[in-house]
C-alpha cells in the first residue's frame, strides 16, 4: 500500500496534467468557459431564494439567515464538488477502461483526477462567491478564514475515500450509480445547506450530528457566512479523524480490488 | 545477460459468469449475496506454467491461435495485472505497444496528449518535451500536432500513438499486433523502427499473426498453444511447426523433428538452430554438392558454378509441392534463397523417387563458410521435408574482400592515377 502510494506520488505530474486537461476539455469550444460548472449551482441558488424568501416569505423568516442566497451559496458549492465527484467516480473507471486494459497504469489516479478537477472548481467557485459577497457588501476577510484550508482538506480526503471506494465497487455492480443519484438527493436534503442547523429541531439533532457532511457544511457556513469566530473546530477535527479513516478504507478497498478492474472494466 | 525471465507463470482469469447477467447491487442485496457475487463463479485459465527466458537484445515472436494466451503473457510482461502464480522479472524499462494512442484524449491538441500520454507510460515531463520534435518528426503531423485529436485520420493517431509508445525509449519493447492495423508505409515506417531497436541492442517480444514477420524479424519464436509453450527456439522451424498443425496435417506428423542421421555436413546438426522437420510426406533423401567437373565437394572457389544436386521421394503420389534451397552465412544471414513457386513453376505430379538440380552458373559469395537449406513443402508452406542448415560448405577466394556478395567488377584509374596490379580485382 505504501509502494502505491509512492507510486501515486510519482504521477503527480501526470495528475495535474490529467486535471488541467478534463477542466480544458470540458470548456474548450464552449462561449461560457468553466461559468458552466456554476449554472447548474447558480440555479439552484436562485430558485431555493426565489422559493424560500418570496414564495415561503412568511415561513420561517425568523430562522432565516440574512443574505440568504448568500448562506445558500456556502453550502451548496462544497456540496457540488462532493456529489459530483461521487457521481463522476461511478463511471470514470469504466469510461477508461482502455487505459487500465492496455496500458500500465494505477487506476487510483482516475478518481483522484474526478475530485481534483471538482476541487479546482470549487476554488474557482469561491471567487463567484467573493464577487456575490461583495454584490452583498459582506466583509471578504475575516479572521476564521484562515480555518478554510483545513475544512477544504478534510471535505478532500472525505470525498476521496467515498470515490475510491465507490469507483471500484461500480467496475463490479453497475447500478451503483443509479442508487448514488436517489441516495445523494437524500442526502442533500438531511444536510444544514438550505436551512441552518439551529432549525433543525433538538430532538432530531443527534441524527443530523451522524453525517458527516453536516459538520463540513456548518463549518463553511460559520467560516464564510457567520460573524463571530470558529467554534465547530472540534467537530472538523474528529470528521478529519473520520475522513482519514474513510480515505483509508476506500483505498484499502480500491486496492483489493485493483487486480479484477482490468478484467471487469 | 537475459532482459525477461518468466518462471512456471499462471494465470487465471475469474469469471464471474452469473452475475454478469443481472450484474446489479440491488439483485445481490436482494437475495443477500453481495460476499458471495465478489467470488468468482469459474475460473478461466490463459496460461499453465509458462517459463520462458528472453535474451538482452534479441527479438522474440510469440504466435498461437486467437485465446491461446499470447495477449495474456504480453500483458504480464508489461506489468499490466499479475500472475496468478509464477514470477515475471524483467530488467529494465518496459514500454508495450498494445493499443496506440489508447488515453487519447479527443478534445484536447495532439501536443497536450503527447505530454499525458508519455507519462501515462512513465516519461517525466522534460523527458517528453525534449523527445517531443522526435515524436513529431515520427508521427509525420507537422503542423497537426496543435490540432485537437478528434480532427486526425486514423492513421495520425496511429503514427502518434506509435511515435510516444516508441520515444520511451524502452528497453524492452512489447508488440502486440499494432502492425496489422497499419497501410504499408507505416507497417515499413515501424519495422525501420524495430530494425533500429535491435540495433541498438534492446530486446522485443512480438505478437503477431503475421507469420512471414516472424521469421523475417525474430531471433527466436514462442508458440503458445492453450496456455502453455508449444514449441520455442528458431523461428522458421516454430513458425512451419505451426503451419503443420494449423493446417490440420498434425495426423501425419511422424517424428517431425527428428534429426536424420547424417545426411550432410554432420557439423552442421550440431548447430543448436540446425534442423530437420515436417510430415515426411516427401522426403529428401540426399543433398550433393558438386563442382564445375562433377565432382562433389565441400569448397568452392568464388565465382565458379555450384551445382545443388537433390533426391526426394514421395511417400504417396503429389499434386502439391514445391522445391526451395536457401544459402545462408556462418553466421545466419541469407545470401539467397529461392523456390520453384517463386519463380512460377506450377507442380503437377510427382509420384515415388526423383532429383532435383540447381544449377548456379557463378557463386559469387566471398571466402567463407555457408550453410543451407533444403526444402521440399507445399504451396501455403506446409512442410513435408525441412532441413535447416544441415549442410554447409566453404568458399574459397584468393582475394580477401569482405561482405557476402562479390559482384563482377573492374578498376579503372585515369588521370594522374599510377597504380599496378592485377590479380586482385576479382575478374578473371
Amino acid at each position: 500500500m505504501l509502494a502505491n502510494l509512492r507510486q501515486v506520488f510519482r504521477y503527480r505530474a501526470l495528475v495535474s496534467s490529467l486535471v488541467a486537461r478534463e477542466l480544458k476539455a470540458r470548456y474548450r469550444g464552449s462561449v461560457l468557459g468553466f461559468f458552466w460548472t456554476f449554472v447548474n449551482p447558480l440555479l439552484l441558488l436562485g430558485i431555493y431564494t426565489f422559493v424560500f424568501t418570496v414564495l415561503l416569505g412568511g415561513a420561517g423568516a425568523g430562522t432565516r439567515p440574512e443574505p440568504y442566497a448568500l448562506f445558500l451559496f456556502c453550502g451548496i458549492l462544497p456540496w457540488t464538488w462532493f456529489q459530483s465527484s461521487l457521481l463522476e467516480s461511478c463511471s470514470v473507471l469504466i469510461a477508461g477502461g482502455n487505459l487500465i486494459r492496455k496500458v500500465l497504469f494505477p487506476a487510483e489516479i482516475l478518481p483522484a483526477v474526478t475530485v481534483l478537477t471538482g476541487l479546482v472548481n470549487f476554488c474557482l467557485g469561491l471567487l463567484v462567491f467573493a464577487g456575490v459577497a461583495i454584490f452583498y457588501g459582506r466583509p471578504l476577510i475575516s479572521g476564521d478564514l484562515i480555518w478554510l484550508p483545513a475544512i477544504i482538506l478534510v471535505q478532500l480526503a472525505l470525498t476521496l475515500g467515498l470515490s475510491l471506494l465507490l469507483s471500484s465497487l461500480t467496475v463490479h455492480f453497475r447500478d451503483i450509480r443509479d442508487l448514488l443519484g436517489n441516495l445523494l438527493t437524500l442526502w442533500f436534503w438531511g444536510t444544514p445547506i438550505l436551512y441552518t442547523m439551529t432549525a433543525v429541531p433538538e430532538r432530531f439533532r443527534a441524527v443530523f450530528a451522524l453525517n458527516p457532511f453536516t459538520h463540513l457544511a456548518v463549518a463553511y457556513q460559520e467560516v464564510l457566512f457567520f460573524d463571530g469566530p470558529f467554534t465547530g473546530w472540534r467537530s472538523l477535527l474528529a470528521l478529519g479523524a473520520f475522513a482519514l479513516v474513510v480515505l483509508l478504507f476506500g483505498y484499502f478497498v480500491f486496492d483489493r480490488l485493483r487486480d479484477t478492474l482490468a478484467e471487469e472494466v | 545477460m537475459h532482459a525477461v525471465e518468466i518462471r512456471d507463470v499462471r494465470k487465471v482469469y475469474q469469471r464471474y459468469g452469473r452475475r454478469k447477467s443481472f450484474g446489479t447491487l440491488k439483485s445481490a442485496l436482494l437475495s443477500g449475496s453481495v460476499l458471495k457475487n465478489l467470488q468468482p463463479d469459474s475460473a478461466f485459465q490463459a496460461l499453465d506454467g509458462v517459463s520462458l527466458d528472453v535474451r538482452q537484445g534479441s527479438t522474440l515472436g510469440i504466435i498461437g491461435r486467437n485465446g491461446s494466451g499470447k495477449s495474456s503473457l504480453l500483458k504480464l510482461i508489461a506489468g499490466i495485472g499479475k500472475p496468478s502464480s509464477g514470477t515475471i522479472d524483467v530488467s529494465g524499462r518496459v514500454s508495450a505497444l498494445i493499443e496506440l494512442g489508447a488515453g487519447f484524449h479527443p478534445e484536447i491538441s495532439g501536443r497536450e496528449n503527447v505530454f499525458i500520454n508519455g507519462m501515462m507510460l512513465g516519461l517525466s515531463k522534460a523527458e517528453v518535451a525534449r523527445r517531443f520534435d522526435e515524436i513529431v518528426a515520427f508521427s509525420e503531423l507537422g503542423d497537426f500536432i496543435d490540432e485537437p485529436v478528434k480532427t486526425y485520420s486514423s492513421g495520425m493517431y496511429m503514427r502518434l500513438g506509435f511515435a510516444v509508445a516508441i520515444n520511451v525509449d524502452p528497453d524492452v519493447l512489447l508488440v502486440d499486433e499494432v502492425l496489422a492495423v497499419g497501410d504499408e508505409a507505416f507497417t515499413h515506417k515501424c519495422l525501420e523502427k524495430f530494425a533500429e531497436f535491435r540495433r541498438r541492442g534492446k530486446t522485443i517480444v512480438l505478437v503477431t499473426h503475421m507469420l512471414d514477420l516472424i521469421t523475417r524479424l525474430c531471433d527466436e519464436a514462442l508458440w503458445l498453444d492453450a496456455g502453455r509453450v508449444r514449441e520455442h527456439g528458431d523461428p522458421k522451424r516454430v513458425v512451419d511447426a505451426y503451419l503443420t498443425e494449423v493446417a490440420g496435417t498434425d495426423d501425419h506428423a511422424v517424428s517431425a523433428t527428428a534429426p536424420l542421421p547424417a545426411a550432410g555436413d554432420a557439423a552442421a546438426a550440431a548447430n543448436g538452430r540446425a534442423g530437420r522437420w515436417g510430415s515426411q510426406e516427401a522426403i529428401i533423401e540426399h543433398v550433393e554438392l558438386v563442382r564445375a567437373d562433377g565432382q562433389p565437394v565441400h569448397v568452392f572457389e568464388s565465382g565458379q558454378p555450384m551445382r545443388i544436386r537433390v533426391g526426394v521421394r514421395a511417400a504417396r503420389p503429389l499434386h502439391d509441392f514445391v522445391f526451395g534451397i536457401g544459402i545462408f552465412t556462418a553466421d545466419g544471414v541469407c545470401c539467397f534463397a529461392t523456390n520453384t513457386q517463386i519463380e512460377g513453376r506450377v507442380p503437377r505430379e510427382w509420384a515415388g523417387g526423383g532429383t532435383f538440380t540447381v544449377d548456379i552458373a557463378r557463386l559469387d559469395l566471398i571466402a567463407g563458410a555457408y550453410k543451407l537449406d533444403v526444402a521440399v513443402h507445399r504451396q501455403d508452406g506446409v512442410p513435408y521435408d525441412y532441413h535447416r542448415l544441415l549442410y554447409s560448405f566453404r568458399m574459397a577466394s584468393p582475394v580477401k574482400d569482405t561482405g557476402i556478395y562479390r559482384p563482377q567488377h573492374r578498376w579503372l584509374f585515369e588521370g594522374g592515377i599510377g597504380i599496378s596490379g592485377s590479380g586482385g580485382d576479382g575478374q578473371e
